[in-house]
C-alpha cells in the first residue's frame, strides 16, 4: 500500500515539476508579484518636507517639533498660521506629512494627562506618506519614552500620542500588513489552481480512468494529488513571506517555530477545497473557473479587505469555513500582534477537520462514480 | 478544366520535418477521390494546404484554378473544409451552427432559408435541428460538419477523415451523401484510414512518408495483386495459431483473421509448397479469393507483420483455474430516465475475444464501463474472474488490463516514466520491475524513445507504450475500449498479432470497436442497439443470420447494418 502510494507521489510530482512552464510559475509568479509590489512602494522616504502648525508654542510643543527638524529624513520644517494654511500645504503638495499640535499639548504633558499630536498625511502618496508617518511615530516614541523616565511620578498617559488622519484615503491600510496578508491570498490561489486542475485534467486526457482501473484506490489517488498544490501553495506563500521580513521590512514578532506548521496546515486546507472543485469538475475550464469562483469568496470574506465583525452574523458564521479566514488572522497575529504558540493555536485548529472534511467529500466523490 | 485540384513539386517542412517531399498528382474534378496512407503520411498537412490554410514550402498548389498561396481568400470561398474534428459548437443547437456558418462563410441572406432547407433534408437532421450539437450522436455531428462545410456552395470538398469513431450504419449514410455530392458535380477528397471506403472511390492517392506511392483507380491497384488472394477455412486447428505460422513464412505477405477463417495475402501467385504443407497439417482447404485494395496497400507499403508476438511469447500461460472470465447478468444503468443499458447478460470465456459492438450511443461504452468497474450499475451484476470491481478492491484489480482508444498516457511524464508507473501502481517492486521494464522496452523497440515525451511519439510507438503499460503486470483480462480508432492498416495489423498472441496463451479479450475488421477477430460478437443485446453470435454465426437471396455472402458491414436496421424497424 505505502509502496503504490509513494509510486503515486512520485508521479504527481514529476509531472507537475517537469513542466518548464509550470516550474517558471511556481518561482516566478510570487517574485514579480511581489516586485511589483515593490516597484508600486517608494521605499526609502527621505528629504521630507514637513508642515507644522504649533497652535501651543509651548515648551513642549518646541521640543518636538525641534526634535523632527533634526531627524535625519526631514529636509525642512515648513511652518502653517492657521489650519486651513496647513490643509493647502498638502493640497499643493508641498508637504506629504503636516503635524497639528493643539493648544494644550503642553499643559497636558506637564499635567500628565494624554496629549495628542495630530499628523495628516496626502493620501494621494499613501506609500511616502505612510512611511513618513513611521517615521514620526519613531520620533514621537522616543520623545515619549524620555518623559516616562524623566518622571517615574508621572502616570503613563503623560506621554504625547500620534493621532493619524488621512486625506483623501481615509481607510488607508498599512502596506506591511498588505505584503503579509498577501503571502496568504497569493499563495491560496497559487494552491487553488492547481489542485483543481488536477483530477480535471487527468479525466479530460483520459488517465483518469487508467487510474481508476487499476489497483490505487480513490483515497491514495486523492493523498498523491495534494501534493504539489502543498508544494506550489507552500513555496509561493513561503516567498512572499521572507519577502515581506526581507524586502520590506515588515517586523516578524510571533512565535517563529509554529509558523511554518501553521502554513502547511494552511496550504492543506487549500488543497483539500481545491481537489473538491476538481473532483466535481469534468474539464480544465469548468476547473479554473471554479477556483476563480470561490478565490474571490474566500479573499471578500477573509477580513483581507473588510473587517469580519462588520459582516452580518450569518455571514461570520459561513466565513468560519474559510482558510483564509482562519489563517489572516495568525499571520497578522504573527507579524503585528506578537502571538503566541498559543494564539497561534488557538485561531488555527478549524483548519484541520477544514482540510480533512474537504478532502473526505473529494475521495468519496471520486469513488461514487464508481460505486 | 479538368483538375480540381493540380499539385506541382509541392513541398512541406516543419523545422528539420519533412512532411511531404515535393509531390505532383492531380485530383479530377467532379470525382470522388480517396486519400489514403499510414498515420503520419502527410495527409492532414496535404489537405490543409488545399484549403488555404498553410502555404507550401515549395512548389505550386492551385485548387479550382487558384493559387493557394496568393489567393486564399477566393480558395476559402471554393473550398468546403471539413477538418478531423469539425469546429462545431457544442453548446449551440443544430440551427444555430447553421446560422453561424452561414453567417461566417457569407451567405447571402435570401439565400439562407433555402439553402437550409436543402442541408437539412440532405443530411436527414431536419427533426434534429432545435438539439444541441454536443448532445449529437457522433455520426449526426459530422453529418451536421458536413452540412457546415457544404453552406457556401464549395467547388471542392475537403474532408479529413470525416468517418473516423463513426458507426458503419451512420458511416453509410455519410458515404453515400458524398457520393451524392460528387455525382452532382462537386469534386470531393476525402481522407480516410478505412480502405474498403477507399476502394470505393473513383480515384485514389496514397501517401506515405510524404511521397506519393500511387495515383488513379483503386481497381487498378488491387489489379497487381490478383490471384494472390487466398481464403482458408474449415481449419482443425486454432485459427490464431495458424495464422501466426503462415504470417512466419516468407511467401506469406499478410494475413488477417475473418471469422473460423483467415485470409492471406501471398507473395506469389503459386502456393508454396510449405504453405500447403502447413494447410494440409492444419486440415484446412484453401480458396482463391477477391483480391481487395487493403491487401494491394499492405503490399506496395510492405506493411505485413510478422505472426508471432514477442511478448505474447515470453508471457506465462495463464492458469485453467475458472472459465467464465468475465460476465454480466441483466446489467442495466438508467441516467434520469434515459435507460443507457438494459438487462445486458453474456459471459466471456478464458482464452476468448468478444466483441461489443453497436451504432454511436447504442449504449456499448456504458456497458464496457460497467465491465471494468468504471461506472456503477442501476442493477444488475458485473463480474471479471469472478469478483464484483466495485467492491474487490486492489485485488480484482490487479487481474485486468486496460487500453483506451486515446492511449491513456500521461504527457507531462516520459516514455520511461510512464512505464515507471504503470510498473509500480501495479505492485511490481525491485528487480522485478527493472526487468519487465527492460523486456518492454525491447520487444516494443522503445529504446530510442526513452526519454521522449509519449505527445511527441509516431502513433505507432503510442499505441505500443500503451499496450506495454497495460500489459507489465501479466493482466489475465483485458479491456480494450476502440484500441485501434484512426489508426492506419499497418499498426492495426502489427497491434492484432499481439492481442491473438496474448490470447493464444489464454488472455481473455474484451473489445469494443466500429471496424468490421475487428471484429472479424473475435470469436464471438455482442450486437448492442438502443440500450439492448440485439445478437449475440460467432462473426460467421451473425454473417449468416442475415444472408438470403439479396445478399449471398454478407459482410461482417452488411450484417451489423441489417440487424440494426431489422431492431430499429420492429421497433417502429
Amino acid at each position: 500500500m505505502f509502496a503504490r502510494l509513494g509510486v503515486a507521489i512520485w508521479k504527481e510530482m514529476v509531472s507537475y515539476l517537469q513542466d518548464p512552464t509550470t516550474r517558471r510559475f511556481l518561482i516566478g509568479a510570487p517574485i514579480v508579484q511581489t516586485v511589483a509590489f515593490a516597484f508600486a512602494a517608494t521605499l526609502d522616504v527621505q528629504n521630507l518636507d514637513v508642515a507644522v502648525l504649533d497652535q501651543d508654542n509651548g515648551r513642549w510643543s518646541h521640543e518636538l517639533v525641534a526634535r523632527v527638524d533634526g531627524a535625519w529624513f526631514t529636509d525642512d520644517i515648513i511652518t502653517a498660521r492657521d489650519s486651513r494654511e496647513l490643509g493647502e500645504l498638502i493640497t499643493a503638495r508641498n508637504a506629504v506629512v503636516a503635524l497639528r499640535l493643539a493648544p494644550d499639548f503642553s499643559r497636558r504633558i506637564d499635567a500628565g494627562e494624554p496629549a495628542t499630536v495630530q499628523v495628516l498625511v496626502d493620501g494621494r502618496r499613501a506609500n511616502s506618506g505612510q512611511i513618513a508617518t513611521s517615521y514620526l511615530a519613531t520620533v514621537v516614541g522616543e520623545m515619549g519614552v524620555e518623559l516616562a523616565a524623566r518622571s517615574s511620578t508621572a502616570p503613563v498617559g503623560g506621554q504625547p500620542l500620534l493621532e493619524e488622519r488621512h486625506w483623501f484615503n481615509p481607510n488607508l491600510d498599512y502596506q506591511w500588513f498588505m505584503v503579509a496578508s498577501l503571502s496568504a491570498v497569493l499563495g491560496m490561489m497559487m494552491c487553488l489552481v492547481v489542485t483543481s486542475l488536477s483530477i480535471a485534467r487527468e479525466r479530460e486526457m483520459g488517465t483518469f480512468d487508467q487510474l481508476l482501473v487499476s489497483p490505487i484506490s480513490a483515497t491514495e489517488i486523492i493523498i498523491a494529488k495534494t501534493m504539489p498544490g502543498m508544494m506550489a501553495g507552500y513555496v509561493v506563500s513561503l516567498i512572499i513571506t521572507l519577502l515581506a521580513v526581507f524586502a520590506f521590512g515588515a517586523p516578524y514578532t510571533g512565535h517563529l517555530l509554529i509558523f511554518p506548521f501553521a502554513l502547511a496546515l494552511f496550504v492543506f486546507s487549500v488543497v483539500g477545497v481545491g481537489l473538491l472543485i476538481s473532483s466535481l469538475c469534468n474539464t480544465q475550464q469548468q476547473a479554473i473557473m471554479g477556483a476563480f469562483f470561490s478565490s474571490i469568496p474566500f479573499v471578500l470574506t477573509s477580513g483581507f479587505a473588510t473587517p469580519v465583525e462588520n459582516m452580518p452574523e450569518w455571514l461570520q458564521l459561513v466565513a468560519e469555513l474559510n482558510p483564509l479566514k482562519h489563517y489572516l488572522v495568525v499571520v497578522q497575529g504573527s507579524f503585528f500582534k506578537s502571538h503566541s504558540l498559543a494564539d497561534v493555536v488557538a485561531n488555527i485548529w478549524p483548519l484541520l477537520p477544514l482540510a480533512l472534511g474537504s478532502l473526505t467529500i473529494a475521495s468519496i466523490e471520486v469513488r461514487s462514480k464508481l460505486g | 478544366m479538368n483538375s480540381a485540384v493540380e499539385i506541382r513539386g509541392v513541398r512541406k517542412d516543419f523545422g528539420t520535418v519533412e512532411a511531404l517531399k515535393g509531390i505532383d498528382a492531380d485530383i479530377p474534378a467532379g470525382r470522388l477521390t480517396g486519400l489514403v496512407g499510414p498515420d503520419g503520411a502527410g495527409k492532414t498537412t496535404l489537405m490543409r494546404m488545399m484549403a488555404a490554410l498553410m502555404h507550401p514550402s515549395q512548389g505550386e498548389l492551385r485548387v479550382a484554378g487558384h493559387d493557394v498561396t496568393r489567393e486564399a481568400e477566393t480558395i476559402h470561398r471554393l473550398t468546403g473544409y471539413m477538418p478531423q474534428r469539425f469546429g462545431l459548437y457544442e453548446d449551440l443547437s443544430v440551427q444555430e451552427n447553421l446560422n453561424l456558418y452561414a453567417d461566417l462563410q457569407g451567405l447571402p441572406r435570401g439565400e439562407t432559408a433555402q439553402q437550409f432547407q436543402r442541408l437539412l433534408a440532405f443530411t436527414g437532421l431536419a427533426p434534429f435541428t432545435r438539439r444541441l450539437a454536443g448532445q449529437l450522436s457522433g455520426g449526426m455531428k459530422q453529418k451536421l460538419g458536413l452540412a457546415c462545410a457544404l453552406m457556401a456552395h464549395p467547388r471542392v470538398l475537403l474532408l479529413d477523415e470525416p468517418s473516423v469513431g463513426v458507426d458503419p450504419v451512420s458511416r453509410q449514410e455519410l458515404w453515400r451523401m458524398v457520393q451524392e455530392l460528387a455525382d452532382e458535380g462537386m469534386s470531393v477528397l476525402w481522407a480516410t484510414a478505412y480502405l474498403d471506403e477507399a476502394e470505393r472511390c473513383d480515384q485514389v492517392l496514397l501517401l506515405d512518408e510524404g511521397e506519393i506511392r500511387y495515383a488513379g483507380a483503386p481497381q487498378a491497384l488491387t489489379e497487381r495483386i490478383a490471384g494472390r488472394s487466398v481464403l482458408v477455412s474449415n481449419l482443425q486447428v486454432d485459427r490464431r495459431e495458424f495464422l501466426a505460422d503462415a504470417l512466419d513464412q516468407p511467401s506469406v505477405r499478410d494475413g488477417v483473421i475473418q471469422g473460423g477463417a483467415v485470409r492471406l495475402v501471398l507473395a506469389e501467385t503459386e502456393v508454396s509448397p510449405e504453405l500447403s504443407a502447413l494447410v494440409a497439417g492444419a486440415g484446412g482447404q484453401l480458396e482463391p479469393a477477391q483480391g481487395r485494395f487493403e491487401d494491394a496497400f499492405i503490399d506496395l507499403l510492405e506493411g505485413g507483420t510478422l505472426g508471432h508476438s514477442a511478448i505474447a511469447d515470453r508471457m506465462e500461460p495463464v492458469a485453467a483455474e475458472r472459465d467464465i472470465m468475465v460476465s454480466c447478468h441483466a446489467l442495466t444503468k438508467r441516467f434520469g430516465d434515459f435507460t443507457a443499458t438494459d438487462q445486458v447478460s453474456f459471459e466471456v470465456r478464458r482464452g476468448e475475444v468478444l466483441g461489443l459492438l453497436g451504432p454511436n450511443g447504442a449504449g456499448k461504452s456504458t456497458t464496457f464501463k460497467m465491465l471494468c468497474g468504471l461506472l456503477k450499475p442501476s442493477a444488475g451484476r458485473a463480474e471479471v474472474v469472478g469478483l464484483d470491481l466495485r467492491h474487490s478492491g486492489s485485488a480484482a484489480k490487479m487481474q485486468l488490463g486496460y487500453m483506451a482508444q486515446k492511449f491513456s498516457l500521461y504527457d507531462l511524464m516520459t516514455v520511461r516514466q510512464n512505464l515507471e508507473f504503470f510498473s509500480g501502481i501495479y505492485g511490481l517492486r525491485g528487480t522485478q520491475r527493472r526487468e519487465r521494464i527492460d523486456e518492454m522496452v525491447e520487444i516494443f523497440h522503445l529504446a530510442p524513445y526513452l526519454e521522449a515525451f509519449p505527445d511527441s511519439l509516431p502513433l505507432g510507438f503510442k499505441q505500443r507504450l500503451a499496450l506495454a503499460c497495460a500489459l507489465m503486470h501479466r493482466p489475465r483480462v483485458l479491456f480494450l475500449d476502440e484500441p485501434t480508432s484512426g489508426v492506419d492498416p499497418i499498426t492495426r495489423r502489427e497491434f492484432w498479432t499481439h492481442i491473438t498472441g496474448l490470447v493464444r496463451k489464454g488472455v481473455t479479450v474484451l473489445v469494443t470497436t466500429h471496424f468490421m475488421e475487428e471484429a472479424e477477430y473475435c470469436d464471438r460478437v455482442v450486437l448492442v442497439n438502443r440500450s439492448q443485446v440485439i445478437a449475440l453470435d460467432t462473426p460467421d454465426g451473425l454473417k449468416a443470420s442475415v444472408a438470403g437471396p439479396d445478399c449471398p455472402d454478407p459482410s461482417m458491414e452488411d450484417a451489423f447494418i441489417r440487424l440494426v436496421l431489422a431492431q430499429q424497424e420492429q421497433a417502429a
